[in-house]
Parts: C-alpha cells; structure tokens; sequence
C-alpha cells in the first residue's frame, strides 16, 4: 500500500507536469508570440485549466494524508518559496480569467496579459526551486541555527536555481509541442513549431546544466542516476526519443509528437523517482525523510487510496469527455 | 505584531475570503440551472441571456475560489506545520474526497461554460446542475475537517501522538451534520440576497427591464427559502454546542455565572475582566429553552472553565449577536417577499422594496462571516479541542507579519477588481441589449 501510495504521488505529479506544466508553459509562449498566436494560447487552455491544476491539490492531499511529516518539513522549512508560488499562483490565474471576461479591451487587457507572462514564468521557476531544494538536502531541522541557514539556505543555492530554470524550460517546451497541433491557422503552427525547436536545445542544455552544478555542488545526482538500472533506462529511452521527435514534427503529424513529448518527461520523472527512491526529502545533519519512516497508518492508507480510486473512476472519464470535446474536435470556433 | 497572532490573522483572512468566492461557486450553479432550464421549457430568449450572463460571472468567480483555495491547503501547513502533521492522517480523507469532488466541478464547468454550442442542450443544462452538486459536496467534506477540530473523534491520543487512527470515525464527527447543512444554507441564503440586490439596484434604474426582473426573482427564491431554514437550523447547532463545546456557548452569550433559567442576552458589551454585560437586554429563561428545550435547564457558565481556556468572549458575543439579527432580518424579507410573489405581485415592483433589497445586499454574507467568527474563536484557544492548543502549532518561522501583509493587500486588490470586472459585465450585458 505505502508503494501504491508512492505511485500515485508520482502520476499525480506526471499529470501536473503534462497539463498544468503545458498551461504555464502556454503563458510563457506567450512572450515570444504575436496576436493570433495568443488568441491560440488563451482558447487553448480556457476550458482545462483549472482542471488541470487540480493536480498539485491532490499532490498535497496524498503528502499530507499519507506521508505527513513529509508535507509538514517541506511546508516549515520551505515558507518562503513555497509562499512566493503561491502568489505566483494566485497572480496569474486570476490576470488569466480577468482577460478572458473582461468584455471591454482597453488598457486594463494590457495589463492582465502582463501579469499573466510574468507570472508564467514566476510561479513554474519558485515551485522549481522549492523542488530542487527538497533533493538537495541542505533542509536543516536542528534547534539554534540562524535563520538565513534554517529558512533561505536550503533553497537560495544555484542548484535549486537551475532546476527551477529547467522545469520553466521544460514547461515552454511542453506548451510550445501542444500548441503547434492547436487547431489555428497555418502562420502560428509553424511559429510554434520553430518555436519548440529552440526550446528543446535550451532545455537539453539546462538539463544538462542542472547534472553539471549538482555534481559541483556535492550532490552526486549523476552517480545515484547511474546506480539505478530504471534511472539508465529511462534515461536512455527520453534521448533516443529525440531523433523521433523531430522527425514527427517536420512531417506534421501532431500527435505524435505530443505523445513523444509527453512521453519524454514520463521517462525523466520516472527516472528521478526511481534514482532517488525511496526518500522523499533529504535533510542535512539528521536521516532523510523517505517513504518508510513517514508513512501514516495502515487504515488511513487504505481510506486514502479508496477515495482515490472512486475518485479517479468519476474523474478519468469525464476528463476524457472534456478533453474529447474541447482538444480533439475539428470544430474551431470555441464560443464562451 | 507577533507571530501568533500574525498567523491567526492570516488563516482568517484567507478563509474569509475564500468562504466568499466558495459559497457564490457552490450555489450560483444552482440559479443558471434554473435560468437555463426556463429557457428550455419557455424558449424565452431572456432566460438564455441570463444563464449566460450568470455564467461569465460565474466563471471570474470561480477562479479566484480556486486560487485562494490552493493557498489554503499550503497555508494549513505554512502556517500550523504542527497541527498538520499529526491531523493529516486523521482528516485527510475528507479531503482526499473533496479532492475528487473538486475535480468533478471543474471539469463540469469547463463543460457549462465553454460547450454552449458544442454540447446537447440536455447534456448542457446537466453539466450545470453537476457543477453545483459537486460543489455542494466538497463543501460537505471541508467542513467534516473542521467539523473534527471542534469534536475530535476516531482517535486516542496517547503521550502527544495519535494512535488507533481511524478516519471514517473522525469524518462523521458529532460536529458534522449540523455544521455543515448550516454552512450549506448559509452558502444559499448569503448568494441569493446578494444576487437579488444587485438586480434590484439596476431595477431601481432600469424599471422595464424583464432580465433582471427574472434574475432577481429566482435569486430571491432561493435565497428566502434558505432563510427561512436558516434560523432552524441555527437552532439546532446551538442545541449541538450546548451539548458538546458549553465554553463557545457561553461565550457566545456572555454567560458568566452557571445557572438554572439562563437568561438570553440580547445586544450588550461583555466585560470579560469584570464579568459583566452592559447594555444588554435580558430574557429570562430564554436561553435554557434555546439550550436544552427548558426553561430551567441549568446552562454551563465560563465560572466553571479555568480562565486561560477561555475563548475570547467580546469578539465572539458581538459575532454572534450579528449573526443572529441579520438572520432574523433576512427571514423578515423572506417572509414579505414569498407573501408578495404568492397574493401582491405589484408590490415586488415598488421602488422602497427595490431598496430593501439593495440595502440588504451584503448581509448574507456578514451573517455568514460571522457565524464562522463564532465557530473559529469559540473554540479558542484550542486547534484541536482540548487536544492541542493553537499556540502549540504555530509555525516556528518568525517574520508571518510579512506574508500576513502581502495576502491581505493581494485579497483587498482581488475584491476590488472582481467587483470591477462584475460592473463591467453588467455594463456590456447593457450595451448589448440596448444595441440588439
Ligand atoms: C447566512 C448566514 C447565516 C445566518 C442567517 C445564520 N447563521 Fe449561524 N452560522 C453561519 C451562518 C449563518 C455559518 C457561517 O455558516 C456558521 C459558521 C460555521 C457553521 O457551521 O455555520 C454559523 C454558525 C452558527 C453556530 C455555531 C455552530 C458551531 O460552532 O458548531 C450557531 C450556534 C449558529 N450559527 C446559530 C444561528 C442562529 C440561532 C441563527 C438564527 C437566525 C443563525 N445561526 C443564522
Ligand atoms: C471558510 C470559512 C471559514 C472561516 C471564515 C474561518 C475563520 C477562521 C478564523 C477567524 C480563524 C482564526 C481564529 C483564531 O485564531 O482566533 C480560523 C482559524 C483556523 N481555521 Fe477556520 N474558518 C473557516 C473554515 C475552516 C475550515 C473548513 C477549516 C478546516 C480545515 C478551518 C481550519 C482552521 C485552522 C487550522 C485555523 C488555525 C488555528 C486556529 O486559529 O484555531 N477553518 N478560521
Ligand atoms: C467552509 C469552508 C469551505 C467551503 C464551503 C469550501 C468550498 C469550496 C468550493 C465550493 C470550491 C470550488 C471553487 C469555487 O466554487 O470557487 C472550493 C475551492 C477550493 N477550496 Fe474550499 N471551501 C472551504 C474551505 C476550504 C479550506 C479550509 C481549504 C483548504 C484547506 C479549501 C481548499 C480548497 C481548494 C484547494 C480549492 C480549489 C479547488 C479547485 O481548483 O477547484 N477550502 N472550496
């Protein structure tokens, strides 16, 4: 059960990155295209997103519920990052749906578009950096420590900045694949599709990146990749899918590349669970935080992962529903 | 400002706000249900315009309920890091099912708002009415949590750790039923009287207008039934914490003294120091009946608590008697409204009724802030109730004055702009009617 439990904290966290990372991705598209390609954008996620956010809110329920300690370190040490997403969060969905209904486009629009990309990019890059500042291991739980080492320290290192860097990256990357099979006309879809060109040489080097000041910064994530067989593995079949990559999308074939994308960072996520299971948060000067020694009750598990699986049999199929009538129809004039 | 009471501040003005946006998304479903299905069955083409008009506010509305929502379910660890670590195991299957229900609504109103043309007229009208259902139960679950920190059950608690975890026990507490069906026609009540004065100040300007006279009849509807469930249903919570929290009951009503025939205590300033009310009127026995269902029940007074587990007694004494008079007014408009609509329909078109309305905008929802001033600080100064104290769970991080400020200017930022963007629909609503 503790397993089942792990599992459905990293498909959440797939799902969150896929679509939720997809619709902030879309937003920081957003700074690089003209007029049409934003009218794209805002169509694009309109409908789904805020399903698509209800992901980090399961993130959080299953931590809280399963692996409570788990959720109450990251929450104590980390306040100031998780705080700063959170603004983010609160900050770009509300310029985001503002836009969309304000009827009137006057200077306000231009206002609301501005706070929408910059936080595109904001809130994706803090909970990032919150992210890297779980891995890295300088959360420091000891009594009498200043406060820069207990609270700012553990997250302010260029570690947890390059993977904050990335997972923005990763997320433009996202975005710009989906968008370039959005139904609209023929001038935006090929700027997409240069568009994610670019993005995937910038993110192959920030990934690359985030390995190389890991390595300087005595964190041997490289090493612990290396050490689990599923890590290689995923590893490998994320850049061997590359050259497919490209090639779908110099013929067009929109799927394709969505689900060779998709399936990408599927590896990369898997391959990190797998590097670093089974701890959940490294902590310095005392044990690492992992499945084991946090988990909640047996009978709290269970209760959890029943609500879940109800949950999930009400949920996956009027996802489909949603997404089958608002991504896959041929019909292009969305009315609100 | 220190951190404690900082951190408190926070929690209540980022729950404050967001019970806001969350009870006009649980129940404004229910009005464009109504509006749409009228429009099926008539084909009139104004109760069309209406659903759609209530859907775009819904939609700006619903946004913001989601965001200050996510905040809330970080803020419960950002801020009582403590509280959730040992309460998560133990409530979090509420939320896991809120989690699912959340899900459904969201996904239900990508449908409503987005699938006019694209979705069966049928499927439509049910994606709407499942927007509200879906909505209405996860309200039912937030409150099984909160429920649970006023009477905390499926547990023992053992040298400061929770053993003998049982969820289930803890989801259906003793607090559950009567808060939430409470909180639920709250949502109701509160939304209607708002809507309905909102319509009812354009009316004042714009007599003829058969959109809003619509709008404000099924707003009021739902609205006035509630409230007069309402003082009911109060009613029977107040029974509930008699049994089961006596110090919020007697802080509620001032009560200092445990005595037979407790007076009820109407208006007034209590005076914790001196044990006194001034200015208060008092009705003898009254509140033994509204207790125990007689009037010489003996009533639990603070006397017999020890002073430092008091809950703060002012504050949640003025709460309550705010609650309960908007409420007794709220029944009154109900009660002339429903009178109106059944024998004097001219009267509904008066402008001094119109007024009425319009003034009573707001009150829905100061009763409802209230009613949850009275639960939040009558069960001070306990997190969890005579388990673990508020203090015990803060958050050792100083400096919450900082987050404390930004929220707070960020949500006053957020309310102004919502009531913009709501003025601005009503004018384009305008424009495009005139134009037609
Ligand atoms: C429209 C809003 C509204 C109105 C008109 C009323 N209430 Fe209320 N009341 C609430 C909205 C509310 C609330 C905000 O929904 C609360 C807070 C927590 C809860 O469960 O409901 C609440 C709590 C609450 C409590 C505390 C329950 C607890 O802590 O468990 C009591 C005893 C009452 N109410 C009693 C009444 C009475 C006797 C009313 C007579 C008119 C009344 N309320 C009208
Ligand atoms: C949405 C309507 C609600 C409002 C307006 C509200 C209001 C408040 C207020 C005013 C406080 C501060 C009390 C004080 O410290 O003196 C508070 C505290 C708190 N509330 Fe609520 N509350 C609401 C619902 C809930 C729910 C559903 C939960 C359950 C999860 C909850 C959990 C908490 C917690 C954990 C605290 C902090 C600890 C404490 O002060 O006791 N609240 N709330
Ligand atoms: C009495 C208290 C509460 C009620 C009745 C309530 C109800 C609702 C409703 C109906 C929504 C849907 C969004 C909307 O309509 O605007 C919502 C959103 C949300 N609420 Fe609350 N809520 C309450 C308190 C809380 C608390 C204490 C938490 C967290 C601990 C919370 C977490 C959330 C979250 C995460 C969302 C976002 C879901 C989404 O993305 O749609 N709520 N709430």
């Amino acid at each position: 059960m503790i397993i089942l439990a792990f599992i459905f904290i990293g498909v959440s966290m797939l799902l969150y990155v896929l679509l939720g990372g997809a619709d902030f991705g879309a937003g920081i598209i957003e700074i690089f295209t003209d007029k049409k390609g934003v009218n794209t954008i805002s169509k694009a996620i309109a409908p789904v997103w805020e399903a698509n956010h209800i992901w980090l809110i399961v993130i959080i329920v299953i931590l809280f519920n399963a692996f409570p300690e788990v959720y109450s370190t990251i929450t104590q040490y980390l306040h100031i990052p998780i705080m700063l997403a959170l603004f983010g969060i609160i900050f770009r969905g509300t310029a985001f749906t503002f836009r969309y209904y304000d009827p009137f486009s006057d200077t306000s629009h231009a206002i609301y578009t501005f706070i929408f990309k910059l936080f595109s990019v904001f809130t994706p890059f803090f909970l990032g950096v919150t992210l890297g500042a779980v891995i890295f291991g300088e959360i420091n739980t000891a009594s009498g420590i200043s406060f820069y080492q207990q609270y700012i320290a553990p997250w302010l290192n260029l570690f947890s900045i390059s993977l904050g860097l990335f997972i923005v990256i990763l997320f433009a990357y996202l975005a710009s694949v989906y968008l370039s099979g959005e139904p609209a006309d023929e001038e935006s879809n090929k700027d997409f599709k240069r568009l994610s060109k670019l993005i995937l040489i910038a993110l192959v080097i920030t990934g690359g990146l985030v390995f190389i000041i890991a390595e300087f910064s005595g964190l041997h994530l490289l090493h612990k990749f290396i050490k689990s067989p599923v890590s290689i593995g995923c590893g490998v079949f994320a850049t061997l899918l590359l050259p497919a990559f490209l090639i779908a999308l110099n013929r067009n074939r929109a799927s394709l590349v969505r689900i060779i994308a998709g399936a990408q960072t599927g590896a990369i996520l898997i391959g990190w669970f797998a590097a670093q299971f089974p701890v959940l948060v490294v902590l310095q000067g005392s044990p690492s935080l992992t499945i084991y020694n946090t988990v909640a009750p047996d009978k709290t598990l269970l209760m959890m992962i029943i609500a879940l699986f109800v949950g999930l049999a009400f949920v996956i199929p009027l996802l489909f529903y949603l997404f089958k009538v608002f991504k896959f129809s041929e019909k292009t004039n969305t009315d609100y | 400002m220190d951190d404690f009471l900082a951190a408190r501040l926070q929690m209540a003005v980022s729950l404050g706000f967001h019970i806001i946006y969350a009870s006009i998304g649980m129940t404004m479903p229910f009005f464009m249900f109504v509006a749409e299905l009228k429009w099926l069955k008539t084909g009139k083409d104004v109760y069309l315009q209406l659903a759609k008009a209530w859907s775009k506010g819904v939609a700006i509305f619903f946004a913001i309920g989601a965001v200050s929502g996510t905040v809330l379910s970080f803020e419960l660890g950002l801020l009582w890091p403590e509280f959730m670590k040992h309460a998560g195991p133990i409530i979090g299957m509420p939320f896991s099912w809120e989690g699912a229900a959340f899900f459904i609504e969201a996904i239900a109103l990508g449908l409503f708002l987005y699938g006019w043309k694209r979705l069966n007229k049928w499927v439509h009208l049910g994606s709407g009415l499942l927007i509200g259902i879906a909505g209405v139960t996860s309200g039912f679950f937030v409150i099984a949590a909160n429920g649970w920190m006023n009477s905390p059950e499926g547990f023992e608690w053992i040298n400061g750790r929770a053993v003998n975890i049982d969820p289930f026990d803890a989801m259906f507490n003793a607090a559950w039923i009567s808060q939430s069906v409470h909180m639920i026609i709250a949502a109701f009540a509160a939304t209607g009287f708002a809507v309905a004065g909102v319509h009812g100040a354009i009316l004042l300007k714009h007599k003829e207008s058969q959109f809003h006279k619509n709008a404000l009849r099924i707003a009021l509807t739902f609205g006035a039934i509630a409230s007069l469930i309402q003082p009911l249903s109060g009613d029977y919570s107040a029974k509930d914490i008699a049994k089961r929290q006596p110090e919020k009951l007697a802080a509620m009503e001032s009560l200092f003294e445990t005595q037979e025939k407790a007076p009820l205590i109407i208006g007034g300033i209590p005076d914790a120091e001196k044990k006194e009310v001034k200015l208060g009127i008092e009705i003898p026995g009254f509140l033994s009946f509204l207790a125990f269902g007689n009037f010489n029940a003996e009533v639990k007074g603070l006397d017999q608590i020890p002073r430092e587990d008091w809950p703060p007694v002012l504050l949640t004494h003025i709460s309550f008697q705010i609650m309960v008079l908007f409420g007794m007014i709220m029944a009154a408009i109900a009660i002339l409204f429903l009178l109106f609509r059944w024998k004097w329909e001219y009267l509904l078109e008066k402008p001094w009724w119109l007024r009425i309305l319009t003034f009573a905008t707001p009150i829905g929802f100061i009763a409802l802030e209230t009613g949850w001033m009275v639960t939040e600080l009558g069960r001070q100064p306990w997190i969890i109730y005579k388990i673990m104290r508020t203090k015990d769970a803060l958050t050792p991080m100083p400096g919450i004055v900082y987050p404390l400020i930004l929220i707070s200017i960020i949500y006053l930022i957020l309310t102004f702009l919502s009531v913009y963007l709501m003025r601005r629909q009503i004018r384009y609503v305008h424009e495009k009617r005139l134009n037609s």
